[in-house]
This record gives structure tokens, sequence and C-alpha cells, in this order.
């Protein structure tokens, strides 16, 4: 329905303003390696100086951030993106190894080997299903469970890409889809504060994901090969890191009296999912309600 | 049973349902981001998408947070506390893993 062209026409006259110049980048978009020419010839580094938030227009500057499928906020694909994101995420990527380790322990208990715990991580790239995974497997493989299981946990991966698009509109296919391979749920929050300050860099999530599959793969053959040598992660917090990533981001992503009522509904959608619903729906079902709310507020 | 593979030994039906695993996970990452890059947006669908962010990261901590005990409360206050004085991601990750490991012995 609200795909019809002729709600859509609605919406745009509502906002005339800025019909002729939506128009024309949609026209962009469309042509997948103009859109690619034009932002990476742009010059990077005026675009990432000019759009640094500064305590004086920071008010501003979140408001672009937060409309910014309205601005014309410069996103190039770059090697300084790359490196941004590969560097800002080490830290968070030596998170990741510890957990990498924990998924390794147990993939050799459940008899998978070095080699096969190590294309699991290369290949799936999600931490949460992988482990689930491993504690489902026995002899003979439960196929269908261990499937099916993998696709309701990480269905919330489809929210979290959707989300990107607003930076990701002017990026080819490739970009778009090559970058989603590695993303997980500790680059994605790194990628969302990145852009959301309008630094612009496309290539974040890519280089992120780059520090974390590493990580995450390296640890993985540490982890299998040392077995039970090295202890239960929440001994040392590791468990932790994830949560904590997250709550730095809700510093970041509060965006005044706005953010309130959809984070109220998330919120209690979440709550009340993750006790009635086993397994990760809670996350997918509250971004969905919140999402939601805001396409009827705005109807109003 | 583990000690008995071989390193590098790789199950055909092992690796099947990895790849599947790989196959299914891409396809839950792009899935998304494909069905949104397809269709054009109202501005009301590009509002909701906008708030995604901020009700994803809230509806991944919540029930984490729920979960949780004392420590993990205490640590998740340092976490924020650190963050909203110094905006380092990285000083209030490491107060985090501290205040956690911290907390969970003292409690």
């Amino acid at each position: 329905m609200e795909f019809d062209p002729e709600t859509d026409e609605y919406a745009d006259s509502e906002a005339d303003g800025r019909r002729s110049e939506r128009t024309s980048r949609r026209a962009d978009g469309r042509e997948d390696a103009a859109a690619d020419v034009t932002p990476a010839t742009a010059e990077p580094n005026t675009a990432s100086t000019t759009a640094t938030p500064t305590a004086e227009n920071e008010a501003t500057a979140t408001e672009i951030a937060a409309g910014a499928t309205e601005t014309d906020t410069a996103v190039t694909f770059d090697r300084d993106g790359l490196r941004a994101g590969f560097l800002k995420t080490i830290p968070v990527a030596l998170g990741v190894g510890g957990y990498g380790i924990a998924f390794g322990i147990l993939a050799d208990q459940a008899g998978l080997s070095v080699a096969e715990a190590a294309l699991m991580s290369a290949t799936v790239v999600a931490g949460a299903s992988q482990i689930v995974a491993v504690e489902l497997w026995a002899d003979p493989l439960p196929i269908a469970a261990v499937l099916v299981t993998t696709f309701a946990i990480n269905l919330r991966y489809s929210l979290m890409g959707a989300a990107l698009q607003p930076w990701f509109k002017r990026l080819s296919a490739t970009k778009v889809y090559g970058s989603l391979f590695v993303m997980a749920d500790e680059n994605w929050a790194l990628t969302m504060r990145s852009l959301k300050s309008n630094t612009g860099y496309g290539a974040f999530l890519l280089g992120s994901g780059i520090a974390v599959w590493l990580a995450w793969v390296g640890a993985t053959i540490v982890g299998t090969v040392a077995g039970g040598v090295v202890g239960d992660p929440t001994t040392y917090g590791f468990d932790f890191i994830l949560t904590a990533v997250f709550l730095a981001l809700t510093a970041e992503l509060w965006e005044g009296q706005s953010s309130l009522l959809p984070w109220t509904v998330s919120l209690a959608t979440a709550l009340i999912t993750a006790e009635l619903v086993p397994g990760r729906w809670y996350i997918l079902l509250g971004g969905l309600a919140a999402a939601t709310v805001e396409v009827i507020r705005r109807g109003e | 049973m583990a000690s008995d593979a071989l390193i590098l030994s790789l199950d055909p039906l092992v690796v099947a349902v990895v790849l599947a695993m790989a196959l299914i996970t891409f396809l839950t990452k792009v899935g998304g981001i494909w069905l949104v890059r397809r269709f054009e947006l109202s501005d009301r669908l590009e509002a909701g998408l906008t708030v995604l962010p901020g009700a994803i990261v809230i509806a991944v901590i919540g029930p984490e947070l729920a979960a949780g005990g004392p420590a993990e409360w205490a640590a998740g206050g340092a976490v924020l506390l650190v963050m909203w004085r110094t905006e380092s991601i990285l000083l209030a990750l490491c107060t985090g893993v501290l205040a956690v490991v911290a907390f969970r012995m003292a409690f």
C-alpha cells in the first residue's frame, strides 16, 4: 500500500520544497554506476570536516543526521572510510575475539574440526546464531532445526541493514551487499555512530566488518585448537561488551523529545516479547513496532 | 570425539550445512535493504526507517539488562556516565567491562 505511486506522490507534494531535489536524487540512485562515481570524486576531507558536528551547531548536526534522508550528505566509499572503520573497531574486535574463542571451544566440543569451525565463522559471520547452531549440533545433524534457528536469530539483521539505507542509497549494489556480508551487531552499531555524526564514510561498515571478521575467524581457530584451556568468557566480562557498545550508542542516538515515543514503544515491545517468545525475535519486533508507530505518527 | 577429528577434516555434509547457514544469514542481512532499495519509499516510511537505529539499540539492550542483575545495571550506569562525560566509546567500553567484572565479584 505504502509503495503505491499515488500515495508516494501525495507524500511528496506535502513536502513540496524538497520534491524536485528528491526526484533528481532518485534518478541518481537508479544509475548505480553514475551514482558511484559522483560521491567518490567529491573531496572526502572537505565533506568530513564540514560535516563534523561542533559544539555550536550540534543541534543542527543532529537534525541533519536525523533527517539524513532529506539532506544531501555526501556519502563516499573510499579508503578514508575503510581505514576509519577498521581502526575504530579494533578495541571492539578484541572483545569479539573473546567471544570467538568461546565459540571455538563450543564448536570443538560439538565435534567440529578446526577447518569446519573456521569455515562457519568465515562464511556465516553472525556470532549468536553460530553459538546456538553448535549447541544444536548432534549426530545425526538436525539440519532443519539448525537452518530455521539460524534464520530466526538473524532476521533482525534485515532491519539493521534497512536502517542503513538513508546513507547507502547512492552506493552501488556490490558495495552495499558486499559490506553487509561482514555486518555484525557490533560493527553495525559503530557504523551507525559514524554515519549519524555525518562523517559520510560509506566504507566504514566494510572496514569495521573486516576488523570484526579477522578477530572472529582468528579467535575461532584459537578456541577450537586450544579447547578447554581458556575458561568462561564471563570471567573476563566479554559477555558484557555488546551491551556496553549498545548502551554507549544510546547516548549518541538520543535525539531529544522525538526519540521518546519510538524508544518507549521499542523497549516495551522488546521486554514483553522477550518474556513470551524464545530466541531473539524481540529485537525485530521492538524495531518494527517503533517504526510502525513513527509511520502512523507522521501520517497524522 | 573432538580429538579424533583431524584438524583440517571437512565432512561434506557439515560443509553443506555450514554453507546453507551462510547463505541464509547473508539473505537476512541483505533482505531488508534489498526491499527498501527496490521500492520508492514515501516520506512516512523513510521517517519510520530513521527511528530504526535507536529503536533497535533499545530493543537489544532492554531485555539484555532486564535479564542481568545489579552488577550489570551498575556497570551499565558506568558506561552511560563515561559516555556522557567523555563521548569516548573506547573509554566507555573499557569502563563497562572492568566495572562488570568488579561488580560481579562485589555483589
